[in-house]
């Protein structure tokens, strides 16, 4: 792994009287044995005071005597008994997050106990209006019901209010400004019934309501913080770290997030590349593929310009950090990104949009109800009684829930085809798409090389290769490695960085690598060129050399996947910036007629303002720096995890895996989502429509309030559920965790 | 009806326990880990007394 020659001080934090502690995130823990040998295998090693692995986000933390051990000997330790850890950066794990579920959670809690206990008291006093309660015994009930109510509500009815306030401040509406107002007046009509010792309160309508809508915020909130946790893993364990050199000569491995510009950073031949900047020294060819989309290396030497992404594939480097400067590629792009999300922030999610229409209607409706009983003769007291009624009983129980609740079960079963989401709101964007659109390289292409043709080099040539190649850290021999059959890599085989692999077996010597680190001559060397394809080398002694291409690969499932999305009705595309050439060999094989080749970002852009001009919904899927802008400006957005930061981080989704299918998975599980959502809303329009007219006429009482809303919010999360038992059957979001 | 006086503090108690019990559950960080705690129980190495957990 390397980490021994490597200080991985950044990492760790003191937690006081001595005690070091670091967090690691681990691959390949499957079930308990995982857990307790990883633990137990620790807590052998002299210093570690505590190892526990959290199994539901697969994350270690360590604790140890400051000064027993160095955190590399950990890593190691655990690569000894066979899982991948790597450390995770303290700076960018998510505290605040945490610390907010924790408080819905608790928010929750309150609500619910003080649920309970006022309902205890209110269905005594219903009981008892219909029989023989006393006046005394009525209020007594009341007293109490409103001293548990009111720090109960001001407690967990705090995301609400502060939500509401915000978007009030902000001259706008969002669904938490008639929650809230439907909460506060129902509180303060019961507070004043409960001065004047009046027979109906509704205290636990208030309450019920604020504890229904936090549990569905909690479910919400945990769902994107378990997705946020396996992403920070993925992060974790692609190594986001980089070299820095110390200016007293020595090498640290710091997380990104530590580097500076101006520091200086060592990257070896076959590392990808976590900063931007210029090269001091060291000359080297990059594979910009994941920047640019282009496949071609480009050769590169001091005073160049590099960006993180890109693979150095052949030789050390030392770069120099620098920030985005005017004119380059990252300048273009960071603009470009820019004025894309300015564009986006003003789209509005379905919820609000509700809530804008739904907000007015409903106060009018109260105002309406208030103005008419005084025309009708009524006193004040009763006008307003009836006014404040309408507020509660379309109190938007049914509304707050109907998109968060399938919110929740859809992001869940995305989470399990293996789709991580970025917005929430992502899901009914999803549904909406009409056109996809595909970058090239690393998104319809695997973002591995694999080897092109295994048939035309002889068995037991592939197999040496492969597992010549397993010495090798190069990202070529990687292609090669799954050739090796299993077998173990050859004992004491060389790497020459940069360069290749050699081993002495049997007094033959043993090349792969490059061209001319097999001696291969030139002429032989240039006409096995084929221009697509990259080449790496085998030799024998001096044996004929063997060249073997290797190539990014269509993704397994590719085909497939354009099919099916043709199948349900939606236009694909290809918008790439790599060669023309390149590009229409992968739309061949897929059958995209509609490709365009050689696109800077502005290009792609420009496409996708096109597509949105005459109607289209895009959907677009990409990796690279390049797509970071489309990303941002197309409808909706998804990108493999194996996508560079910034395309992440534009992106609604993230997919894992190999393979492409999970871009269906996400619209055919949206699809359904969003029907579900439709028939929420629906529901919940018609509720009202019910539910209105009684309130107008005065006949609610606490009863029927408490009744009427329990049962909506029940319906919409029956409602939601349903989406998961569907999604069952058609065999989507299972089996991929 | 005095009985009230009695059954309803007794109520709110009991109530206020069970909160009690969940805001102290969850700061002790028992919903930290929901599908580790739910693997670990089966572990026995707590038997032998050799490498139990304390928390």
């Amino acid at each position: 792994m390397g980490f021994l020659d490597r200080d991985l001080g950044s990492f760790v934090t003191v937690v006081g009287d001595g005690i070091e502690h670091m967090d690691l995130a681990v691959e390949g823990v499957r079930c308990a044995g995982c857990m307790a040998k990883i633990e137990r295998g620790l807590s052998g090693v002299p210093g570690v005071t505590r190892a526990r692995l959290n199994f539901t986000d697969r994350r270690l933390a360590v604790e140890w005597h400051a000064g027993s051990l160095a955190p590399g000997d950990l890593v190691d330790r655990i690569s000894e008994l066979g899982y991948r850890a790597h450390p995770f950066d303290p700076g960018a794990a998510a505290g605040a997050e945490a610390a907010d579920s924790r408080r819905l959670l608790k928010g929750m809690a309150v609500a619910g106990f003080a649920a309970m206990n006022i309902m205890l008291l209110s269905v005594s006093v219903w009981s008892g209006n219909v029989t023989d309660i006393t006046p005394e015994t009525r209020d007594l009930f009341h007293w109490i019901s409103a001293l548990i109510a009111i720090p109960a509500v001001a407690y967990a009815g705090r995301p609400f209010f502060s939500s509401a306030f915000q978007a009030l401040r902000n001259r706008s509406v969002n669904m938490d400004v008639p929650i809230t107002l439907g909460v506060l007046l129902a509180m303060g009509m019961s507070l004043a019934e409960t001065f004047t010792g009046g027979r109906h309160a509704y205290f636990d309508a208030a309450v019920m309501l604020l504890f229904f809508l936090l549990v569905g915020r909690y479910l919400d909130m945990n769902m994107r913080r378990r997705t946020r946790a396996q992403a920070e893993n993925l992060a974790a364990l692609k190594g986001e770290t980089a070299a820095k050199l110390l200016p007293d000569g020595a090498i640290r491995s710091v997380p990104v997030s530590a580097i500076d510009p101006g520091d200086r950073v060592l990257v070896a031949a076959g590392e990808r590349l976590s900063v931007d900047g210029i090269i001091e020294t060291g000359s080297t060819e990059i594979d910009q593929s994941l920047v640019t989309g282009e496949t071609a290396y480009e050769r590169v030497g001091p005073g160049d310009r590099v960006y993180a992404g890109t693979l150095n594939m052949t030789g050390a480097l030392t770069v120099q950090v620098t920030a985005a400067a005017k004119g380059t590629l990252l300048d273009e792009v960071n603009t470009l990104l820019e004025v894309a999300q300015t564009a986006r922030s003003s789209r509005l999610a379905l919820a609000d949009r509700t809530a804008r229409f739904y907000a007015p209607l409903v106060h009018t409706a109260a105002a309406l109800t208030f103005i008419g009983w005084l025309a009708a003769g009524a006193d004040w007291h009763a006008a307003l009684t009836a006014a404040i009624a309408v507020l509660i009983i379309t109190c938007p129980c049914a509304l707050g829930l109907a998109i968060p609740a399938v919110q929740v079960v859809a992001s869940g079963l995305l989470f399990r085809a293996g789709v991580l989401l970025n917005a929430g709101d992502a899901i009914e964007r999803f549904a909406d798409a009409d056109v996809v659109v595909f970058d090239k390289t690393g998104t319809l292409t695997c973002p591995e090389r694999s080897v092109v043709a295994p048939r035309a080099v002889s068995g037991e040539t592939l197999e040496r290769a492969g597992r010549l190649a397993l010495s090798s850290r190069h990202p070529l021999a990687a292609a090669l490695v799954s050739h090796a059959g299993g077998k173990a890599p050859f004992h004491g085989a060389m790497e020459e960085p940069g360069r290749g692999v050699r081993v002495e077996v049997d007094d033959a010597e043993l090349r792969l690598g490059s061209a001319a680190f097999c001696d291969v001559p030139a002429d032989v060397a240039g006409a096995a060129e084929t221009g697509t394809d990259s080449l790496v080398w085998y030799r024998e002694g001096s044996g004929t050399p063997v060249a073997i291409a290797v190539t990014q690969a269509l993704r397994p499932d590719a085909r497939d996947v354009v099919a099916q999305l043709a199948e349900r009705g939606l236009r694909t595309m290809i918008l790439s910036g790599d060669r023309a050439s390149a590009v229409d060999v992968a739309a061949e094989a897929l059958g995209i007629a509609d490709r365009r080749g050689g696109l800077k970002p502005a290009d792609k852009i420009a496409v996708l303002e096109d597509l949105k001009a005459s109607g289209h919904k895009v959907l677009m899927v990409g990796d690279g720096l390049n797509d970071a802008p489309a990303l941002a400006a197309a409808h909706v957005s998804m990108s493999p995890i194996t996508a560079v930061h910034l395309s992440q981080a534009a992106a609604d989704a993230v997919f894992l895996g190999d393979r492409l299918a999970p871009v269906v998975a996400a619209i055919d599980i949206s699809r359904r989502a969003r029907r579900a959502m439709d028939q929420n809303l629906w529901f919940a329009a018609l509720y009202n429509l019910c539910a209105v007219p009684v309130a107008v006429f005065g006949f609610v009482t606490p009863l029927i309030a408490a009744l009427a809303m329990s049962s909506s919010s029940v319906i919409v999360t029956l409602n939601a559920l349903r989406v998961r038992t569907e999604a069952r059957r058609l065999g989507i979001g299972s089996g991929a965790d | 009806m005095d009985v009230l006086f009695i059954l309803i503090p007794a109520a709110l108690a009991l109530g206020l326990l069970g909160l009690g019990a969940f805001l102290w559950s969850m700061k002790s960080g028992q919903y930290e880990d929901l599908d580790g705690a739910a693997w670990r129980v089966l572990q026995d190495d707590d038997l032998q007394g050799r490498h139990g957990e304390p928390d």
